[in-house]
């Protein structure tokens, strides 16, 4: 299978094999109307299969979704066809509106337009607690 | 500006800086009589909690300050849709301080984050409560002399008990306490509250479901009043409402220094016959409440006595 290697963008590298579809929607590539390959289960000595996204243009994309997605993905930026820079995520310590307080009693269940705001409280564990009523974010 | 959102915004020297201004204005309460003369304090009761209210309301009355607001939700604005956030815009406009209860959780923190005057949280759904944790605090302090060094039981609904894991948290920071925690199966301290707090200080606890067993160990024993409103399942609340009745036979192998306290109201829990039980300590509570609440405004209104 041929996929065009591209010019100016970002490949999303050492995805969760299966993770790459629920990155397209949290990372809202829909929107945007450049060419995007997303290469599932490409066989990989390290993890044995990943999923790679590659995005056509050069534009921004939100870390802290990514890093709490799947913080052993790398992000190669691409200019001229070449690699320029390699980023690798780490769990963000904060996450705004990425992910949203199931807990019918929180203020966010009915205050109109606020953030919803998860704060990192155990790392080891990957736990994220809603600012407002400290309940514990669902694994992603 | 400060605001009181959560007892852990307050470290333990402030903590204790308050417990002092609370006794202070015990033992001379004509020094404090006009501290906040022109000050206004609004209680903004968007769930109905009389003792709470009127608590806060005769703090501010004692230190000479003014007080408005609404009882219930049903008297003010957000029955016809309007945000905690505006509602706190607006109110924070017209006074000094707001105390502020709500029935969901993190609704004070959404208020300290617009408001132009200091917060302070009445009470958030089955969240916080930080005025009823210092109530504890001092009341522990006065009768004990210190915080540390104490066996301390909690006896009850541990697992909905805002007041509980408060207290907990606060006097996690204090050495050599050892939790009893005693409560059915079914309202056990959350396991969060254990792994977070609990085993990451490397605090003794004992969990269990037999009270008369672990009363000789007792400081304190702290006794909750299962809550219908914290139960989906009516159900759930009928079967567990009586699981833990104190009475004074219960009180029989009890230390003689070991001290009652409750958040109130009570409904069954404590049996009347004990309240002349000089180990009863929760009335006193109620009243501690009222000065802890008067040294908060002071401080949070940065007053110079």
């Amino acid at each position: 299978m041929n996929i065009d290697s591209i010019k100016n963008g970002i490949v999303i590298d050492h995805i969760i094999a299966g993770k790459s579809m629920e990155l397209y929607n949290l990372l809202n590539l829909e929107a945007l109307d450049c060419p995007i390959a997303i290469i599932k289960n490409v066989t990989s000595s390290k993890m044995g299969k990943k999923d790679i996204i590659k995005i056509d243009a050069d534009i921004d994309i939100d870390l802290d979704v990514l890093g709490y997605i799947d913080p052993g993905a790398t992000v190669n930026i691409i200019k001229d066809s070449k690699l320029v820079e390699k980023k690798h995520l780490a769990l963000p310590e904060r996450l705004t509106n990425v992910i949203f307080c199931k807990n019918p009693r929180c203020i966010t269940s009915t205050e109109q337009e606020i953030n919803n705001i998860f704060k990192l409280t155990d790392r080891e564990n990957r736990i994220y607690r809603c600012v407002y009523c400290e309940s514990k974010a669902k694994q992603s | 500006m400060r605001h009181l959102i959560d007892i852990m915004d307050l470290s333990v020297e402030e903590i204790d800086e308050l417990i002092n201004i609370a006794n202070d204005i015990i033992s001379s309460p004509q020094k404090y009589r006009e501290v906040c003369k022109y000050k206004k304090l609004a209680t903004l009761f968007f769930e109905p909690s009389t003792r709470t209210r009127l608590s806060f309301e005769a703090a501010m009355l004692d230190l000479g300050g003014n007080v408005l607001g609404f009882a219930d939700a049903s008297s003010s604005s957000s029955k016809k849709g309007e945000s905690v956030s505006d509602t706190i815009r607006v109110v924070s406009s017209y006074t000094d301080i707001i105390a502020m209860r709500h029935p969901k959780e993190g609704a004070p923190m959404i208020a300290s984050m617009k408001s132009s005057v200091p917060i302070i949280n009445a009470g958030d759904g089955g969240h916080n409560h930080p005025t009823q944790t210092l109530t504890d605090l001092m009341t522990i302090k006065r009768e004990f002399g210190r915080l540390d060094n104490l066996t301390v039981g909690f006896c009850g609904d541990l697992k909905f008990g805002r007041t509980v894991h408060s207290l907990i948290s606060a006097m996690s920071r204090y050495e050599n306490i050892t939790f009893v925690l005693i409560s059915p199966e079914e309202l056990k301290l959350p396991s969060y509250i254990k792994r977070d707090i609990l085993m990451k200080n490397n605090i003794k606890y004992i969990q269990t479901t037999n009270l008369p067993e672990v009363m000789p160990d007792l400081d304190i024993l702290y006794m909750t009043r299962v809550q219908k409103e914290r139960f989906f399942n009516e159900d759930d609340y009928i079967r567990l409402k009586d699981s833990y009745i104190l009475t004074e036979e219960k009180l029989a192998n009890a230390k003689s220094t070991m001290r009652i306290l409750h958040p109130l109201p009570r409904v069954n829990e404590i049996s009347v016959e004990v309240d002349n039980d000089p180990r009863a300590c929760y009335f006193e509570q109620v009243k501690n409440g009222k000065f802890i609440r008067m040294a908060l405004i002071i401080k949070l209104l940065e007053v110079k006595i």
